[in-house]
């Protein structure tokens, strides 16, 4: 039997891998309506539009989600982590307050003024910002540059952030989202029969793939010394190995599938590789919640909030995973999670 | 101001922020299904259209609802996190629960407002009433958390630190009845009584429009029976909060020497130094009555108490005096909307009557900010209250007064951008019914 600390641990990264994914995805599209571009820009955006307008809100409840299990579960490691990195959070929220709020506004605005257009600007901005923010708040957790003596943060409140590693990390989820969301772009595209659609963001994600391959390596050179633990968790563990070949392999499905234009396997591995990415870094970080002071059970909550927190967990997911699917199955097509969708005729 | 004043100031204007859009969703959908189910009975037109209307100001300000809902849940952490770090586990379920109950809100308002026919019209309002339902409860859950702040249950304090905890008992601290029942209430009546309101304005420009006739039929009854109920609801939590909370009731009446026939103040200056309230009305034996419903009932008053643990006498009394103020006035405008109702078998529609509509529209707004700064000013200054002081929960950071300003404007702006797209989207539509609108989700298909 698993622990109950390590139960909810894996229930919180488990709702940090579908905010990855799903609210990931959503943050590249803001990143694909800015660089809209070519004869077909409207029809890009319209397309952005109705691939995000239905979801974003319930995909986005994923990281309250997360943070609500942060707080209830480990609410030392919360605390801690509010303090040290108050800056970044704060700046990553009002980046979500924007993309949001402009998203929304642009919906329900004057259709054909240039105040569309600016309530696009910012919400591609703030769907470009974000990401970045969240990168470098996970990259200086990971870092193992704040450090907590008896209660006090003693690290500062911009050294620890401030830092090429972190930025990385920032630069890294920002790639990989907007690979995500133009690899499911064009799934969408690909699934309405729109060729040139398809191709527009087929070309998008064989670019984006590229540069989270890019990044992704500049910022494991920089672990080296910017996260020592992270980097030794990824290297030094025997059971760490088999999961870098499991991403490796789905990056290489995904990529291949992608040049095949098999957009529903390319989907599904893309899927597949943002979380094992996530979960490789669960792996390495393990059992530290807060490098190098807060562990999942050094600021774990008392046994019984615990249990009780589990229980809701398993009623509230019973509840909430039957909806989810309704949800999908009605804006993604019939069989949303099928590994190949029907083609049209 | 100082840092503590910077962290509460910029807490307290993120939740009169949030409070507005979130109250709104949990009682929008209440009206969209309400006109759907009217729809699906009459196949009057009308009530489709004023159920999408609903809808679009449900999507606009559930968004930002959302949103400023999401800093809120880091704010907890980022302005107090001593008082997280070290309650999290004593008030984290009922969170959790808020997590779930939200989550199925956003998911049932995204099928309901992109899947209008799309989907089967009997599913379409399962969704619907999915996404009252599922507003309600979170509504309820967060307000268990404001309960168990008020007054603490469920473990003992320890060198600083809660043991024996027992969760749901702290879940269910004693006011959680008549918190959660006033909470709800009162998100209803605000919502209704700002529909009514919007509704009479356009009314008295366009008396003839049968659309807006039904919309401000349905949310003036919403309006008048929440308002007529509230006032019963507020009596209960006086009754309860005389017994659990003394000292917040002490505040909120200004009632500084304890005594039998306790009399009710209305108005009225207190001045700390004597302990003496200036230029307001006293009704003999009024409060005893209030608090014990028993005119010779002794009421505690706030010299009973030590001078460090007293809430801020005049802020609180000023709020509490609001709040029953407008309460009272919607009340008095329930009570005569079901008398000229009664008398003229039919909607009151004198452009007297209109007016007063018109004028009453923010007061459920103006009462239920109000309430809430009598329950955390009351509670006061304590965060948890008895256990742990406001001042030893707030950061270190030193820095406040940039995120301070930063959120201060841009709620400020949203606030603006909010009221002007709800605007534009009450004159989009024709005065008379018609077809479907222009603009948003809707219009797509």
């Amino acid at each position: 039997m698993p622990t109950t600390e390590l139960v909810l641990g894996g229930a919180m990264m488990a709702a940090l891998c579908l905010y990855a994914v799903f609210g990931g995805a959503d943050f590249g599209g803001g990143v694909w309506d800015l660089f809209a571009s070519g004869p077909r820009k409207a029809e890009q955006r319209a397309l952005i539009e109705k691939a995000i307008g239905p979801i974003w809100e319930a995909n986005h409840v994923w990281l309250i989600l997360a943070v609500v299990l942060l707080f209830s579960s480990f609410p030392t490691a919360f605390a801690a982590i509010s303090i040290a990195l108050h800056v970044p959070l704060t700046l990553f929220l009002i980046g979500v307050v924007f993309r949001g709020s402009a998203f929304t506004f642009r919906a329900y605005d004057d259709r054909n003024d240039g105040r569309q257009q600016r309530w696009g600007l910012l919400f591609s901005l703030a769907s470009i910002a974000s990401p970045i923010l969240l990168g470098v708040i996970a990259g200086t957790i990971a870092s193992g540059e704040i450090h907590v003596e008896s209660g006090v943060v003693t690290s500062g409140y911009f050294a620890p952030w401030l830092r090429p590693f972190p930025l990385f990390v920032g630069l890294f989820a920002l790639a990989l989202y907007a690979y995500l969301a133009a690899v499911f772009l064009a799934a969408e595209a690909d699934a309405a029969g729109s060729a040139e659609l398809t191709s527009d963001f087929r070309r998008r994600a064989l670019i984006a793939g590229a540069v989270v391959g890019v990044v992704a390596l500049f910022t494991f050179a920089l672990s080296f010394s910017g996260a020592p633990l992270i980097r030794a968790g990824l290297t030094g563990r025997p059971w760490t190995w088999p999961l870098h070949v499991a991403t490796a392999t789905a990056a290489m499905t995904a990529f291949s599938a992608l040049w095949k234009r098999k957009f529903g396997v390319a989907r599904l591995a893309v899927v597949a590789q943002t979380s094992l990415i996530l979960v490789g870094w669960a792996a390495s970080q393990y059992p530290y919640l807060l490098v190098p002071s807060h562990t999942l059970f050094n600021s774990a909550a008392n046994p019984r909030t615990q249990q009780l927190l589990i229980i809701a967990l398993a009623a509230g997911s019973a509840l909430l995973f039957p909806s989810l699917y309704v949800l999908y199955r009605i804006f993604k097509g019939n069989k949303p999670f099928r590994i190949l969708d029907r083609r049209r005729e | 101001m100082d840092h503590l004043t910077y962290a509460r100031a910029q807490m307290g204007f993120s939740l009169a922020f949030h409070m507005l859009f979130a109250a709104v969703g949990v009682a929008l959908p209440l009206f969209m299904v309400i006109a759907d189910v009217l729809y699906r009975r009459t196949g009057d037109r009308d009530w489709l259209e004023f159920s999408k209307r609903m809808a679009k100001g449900t999507a606009i300000l559930f968004a930002v609802g959302a949103v400023s809902g999401t800093v809120l849940s880091f704010e907890m952490g980022l302005l107090w996190p001593n008082f997280m770090g070290t309650f999290g586990d004593v008030i984290g379920l009922p969170f959790a629960m808020e997590g779930f109950a939200f989550f199925t809100e956003a998911i049932f308002l995204g099928i309901y407002l992109y899947g209008r026919g799309r989907i089967p019209s009997g599913f379409h309002l399962a969704a619907g009433i999915g996404v009252a339902v599922s507003g309600a409860a979170s509504a309820f859950f967060v307000t268990l958390v404001n309960a168990a702040m008020n007054l603490p249950a469920g473990f003992t304090m320890e060198n600083g630190h809660p043991i024996n905890i027992d969760p749901i008992a702290a879940m269910f601290s004693p006011p959680w009845k008549h918190e959660t029942l006033h909470a709800l209430l009162a998100c209803y009546q605000a919502t209704a009584f700002a529909l009514a309101g919007i509704h009479a304005a356009v009314l008295l420009r366009h008396p003839k429009s049968s659309l807006f006739r039904k919309a401000f039929a349905v949310s003036l009854a919403v309006a008048s029976i929440t308002a007529v109920l509230q006032p019963i609801s507020g009596d209960h939590s006086a009754h309860s909060i005389a017994e659990t909370e003394p000292l917040k009731l002490a505040a909120a009446e200004a009632h500084f020497k304890t005594q039998t026939h306790a009399p009710l103040r209305i108005g009225g200056i207190p001045d700390m130094k004597t302990g003496e309230v200036h230029y307001g009305l006293e009704i003999p034996s009024g409060l005893s009555l209030l608090a014990a419903h028993d005119p010779a009932a002794e009421v505690k008053g706030l010299n009973d108490f030590p001078r460090e643990d007293w809430p801020p006498v005049a802020s609180t009394h000023y709020a509490f005096e609001v709040m029953v103020g407008a309460g009272s006035a919607m009340a008095l405008l329930g009570v005569v909307a079901a008398f000229l109702a009664w008398r003229k078998k039919g909607v009151p529609d004198g452009r007297l009557f209109l007016w007063a509509v018109v004028a009453s529209g923010p007061l459920g707004f103006i009462a239920l900010e109000a309430g809430w700064l009598v329950t955390e000013l009351g509670r006061q200054p304590w965060i948890m209250h008895g256990v742990m002081r406001t001042r030893d929960a707030v950061t270190p950071f030193p820095h406040l007064l940039p995120p301070f300003w930063t959120f201060t404007v841009l709620y400020l702006f949203l606030g603006v951008a909010v009221v002007y797209l709800l605007f534009r989207q009450l004159r989009a539509a024709p005065m008379e019914a018609g077809p479907p609108s222009l603009g948003g989700p809707d219009a797509h298909h």
